[in-house]
């Protein structure tokens, strides 16, 4: 994130100037007016569409969502300067089960998505190697792969909360999270044809984008669960993930997942990058950064309700549901609480779950029009993590780190059914 | 450690135990997690030694015949990392005074004219002292660690548009120049892949390592705010509208 040298009061101003063209368009996109419908297609009467035949195969060659769907990626003007070097946000409100559709995958970009050939793809293995090697994408495709289910999750997720709510719904205060199978070659297969020198400890992953972004990665990672993905969600991993290959980290921070990766250069020592010293360390408030972290720890968020899914109208039964991570493994229980945290309910975890996997939740909830509910969830991973509240995570850690917040968050459910993003102690 | 430490520490975690606190560092396996790999000595992270290597690699049997050999004139030509003592800096050379007039053709309209950063764009100086808050600016001559890292991101990412079009001699100005501007250098002091490394960075010494886990495993179920009422500290709708209105689907 290029975002946190703004300040706080610039930051609301640009909000506030927004915010009314925004609502416009938020009334305009809710299904209120369509629930109506139209009744010449609602029984007893045969609906138009049962009464034609329809296109046949392949209209689309390449299948596309129904056009009534609008659920869409979106970005924060004023978070940075331009969309070269930006962010989307998936919309978590809309989505179902565990896993993003590759087409709103959140993006995070540092010099704009690269249109590469996968013809001229090499990726280059070097530095402390018995032998060093080119691959191309067909050598890829010819060494054994493993799929794997496994969430990415930008560290600055949630990062523009740290001194308040200011957001106006999941998308952006959780959005940078997505969730998808993964298929590629571990790298302790190219590693071994390779070989490695004595003393190896470090390699550099290297993109080959305009921002040529590099991180060091502990070698002992890279040997135990990483691997260069050439496929996401049963296809080609998309342009905006690193076509045609990229690193997959499981459990850790998402600018690590190298994208269009070009090279790999084993050391014996970090390199200290930009994106390990100006960004992507975390600043405590003694003024002392910490480096190389790493793991985005056990984090939850409730996407129905939510800002974007109200209760308007709709008293009585809700399904509580949302989704869980952790960095560190499985999800092991999601607790919910609908009064600020003084009671919480064991929620139930949907199968399978997967180790640094996006889990959902459910629970039942009775919701009583005219009441006031600060609904929130609390998640645990099988490291033994519990989800820290807000409060305890400012007293550790001030306000000033950007990254890895994974706060209990708050939903206001306001007594005519809105739900707010809100903070509370 | 001392007695008495030891005592305090032990009765600490009795305590901690009894109520119910499983202390973060007493988890089998987070030191791998969190930290997954060994540290040279001291408490800062340190870039002029070697890191020890893990104790035990394995590797599975090579499968032969797929990839092939990288020549060195491939190497050498995506070989652009600089770690940050300065390893494979490039020959070459170059000034502040050389370097000003790069700067504001390639530089100054995004970054300014002194390094104070237009609109949204990064400042490249300033922000001296600012890291205790609570206005933090984080420049090359307030947050960055090495000097030679500044080169090795200008090279590899910028002119923004343009990256890797200049030459090493125009990098190392370049360089030279927002050193120059941070105070860092004399405005005719030569950067080379000699002097550059021993430029000393004023937050040189910032950076620890990992020190998560760093909040406790409690999950209290039931009376967990012991009649504290609920009260907001923060409301978005101060700001924003709830649902989708904080940002857009289209260019703005």
């Amino acid at each position: 994130m290029t975002t946190p040298d703004m300040t706080a009061s610039r930051r609301r101003l640009l909000v506030a100037a927004g915010a009314g063209a925004a609502l416009g368009a938020t009334l305009r996109g809710t299904g209120v007016a369509r629930a109506a419908g139209n009744p010449d297609n609602l029984p007893p009467n045969l609906p138009e569409w049962s009464r034609t035949l329809g296109p046949g195969v392949i209209e689309e060659a390449y299948g596309t969502r129904s056009r009534h769907e609008t659920a869409a990626r979106r970005y924060v003007p004023w978070l940075t300067q331009d969309r070269q070097s930006s962010v989307s946000f998936t919309p978590l409100a809309e989505m179902h089960g565990i896993v993003t559709p590759s087409g709103l995958h959140f993006e995070r970009h540092h010099g704009g998505v690269p249109d590469v050939d996968p013809a001229d793809y090499r990726l280059m293995i070097h530095g402390m190697v018995e032998r060093p090697l080119v691959f191309t994408l067909e050598d890829l495709k010819r060494l054994p792969s493993v799929s794997r289910i496994h969430f990415i999750e930008c560290p600055a997720n949630g990062g523009m909360e740290w001194r308040g709510a200011q957001m106006s719904g999941v998308q952006y205060t959780h959005g940078m999270l997505s969730c998808s199978e993964w298929t590629g070659v571990p790298l302790k297969v190219l590693l071994s044809a390779t070989g490695l020198r004595p003393g190896a400890s470090w390699v550099l992953a290297e993109g080959g984008d305009a921002s040529h972004l590099a991180r060091s990665i502990p070698l002992r990672k890279l040997l135990d669960d990483a691997f260069i993905a050439f496929g996401q969600n049963g296809e080609a991993v998309r342009p905006q993930q690193g076509y045609p290959a990229r690193l997959v980290l499981p459990g850790y921070e998402g600018n690590m997942w190298i994208k269009w990766i070009r090279r790999l250069e084993v050391g014996d020592r970090p390199w200290f990058t930009r994106w390990e010293t100006r960004t992507y360390a975390d600043l405590m408030p003694d003024g002392l950064s910490r480096q190389f972290t790493f793991v985005n720890e056990v984090n939850s968020c409730i996407t129905y309700p939510c800002p974007e899914k109200p209760l308007r109208e709709r008293p009585g039964f809700v399904e509580i549901s949302g989704l869980a991570w952790s960095g560190a493994g499985r999800i092991t229980r999601v607790d919910v609480s609908v009064d600020g945290g003084d009671t919480w309910r064991t929620a139930e975890l949907q199968g399978p779950v997967l180790p640094q996997a996006v889990t959902r939740f459910r629970i039942p909830w009775e919701w009583q029009e005219g009441r006031q509910a600060f609904l929130q969830s609390r998640a645990m991973d099988e490291a033994g993590r519990v989800q820290p509240t807000l409060d305890v995570l400012r007293r550790v850690r001030g306000v000033e780190s950007i990254y890895h917040k994974n706060a209990i968050h708050t939903w206001l459910v306001d007594r005519d059914g809105t739900v707010a993003n809100v903070q509370i102690d | 450690m001392s007695r008495s430490i030891s005592a305090a520490i032990a009765a600490g975690l009795a305590v901690a135990l009894a109520g119910g606190i499983a202390l973060a560092q007493q988890q089998p396996g987070r030191e791998a997690l969190y930290r997954p790999f060994e540290a040279p000595q001291g408490e800062r992270t340190r870039g002029d030694v070697a890191w020890p290597a893990p104790r035990e690699i394995a590797l599975p049997p090579a499968i032969p015949g797929i990839g092939r050999a990288a020549t060195s004139q491939e190497i050498a030509g995506w070989d652009i990392a600089v770690r940050g003592d300065g390893h494979n800096l490039p020959p070459g050379s170059g000034t502040a005074q050389q370097g000003e007039e790069l700067y504001v053709q390639h530089c100054a309209a995004c970054h300014g004219d002194f390094g104070e950063g237009l609109e949204r764009w990064p400042a490249l100086m300033g922000g001296r002292g600012s890291l205790r808050g609570p206005e933090v600016r984080r420049t090359v001559g307030s947050y960055w660690q090495h000097a030679p890292a500044v080169f090795d991101y200008i090279r590899r990412a910028m002119p923004y548009p343009a990256p890797q079009s200049l030459s090493n001699d125009e990098y190392y100005a370049i360089t030279a120049y927002v050193l120059y501007l941070n105070e860092l250098i004399p405005e005719d002091a030569e950067m080379n892949r000699e002097t550059l490394q021993r430029v000393e960075m004023p937050n040189r010494d910032g950076f620890m390592f990992e020190a998560r886990p760093d909040t406790p495993d409690e999950a209290c179920m039931a009376n967990c705010r012991q009649g504290r009422p609920v009260t907001m500290t923060g409301d978005s709708r101060r700001f924003v509208e709830p649902g989708s209105g904080s940002g857009f689907s289209e260019p703005q």
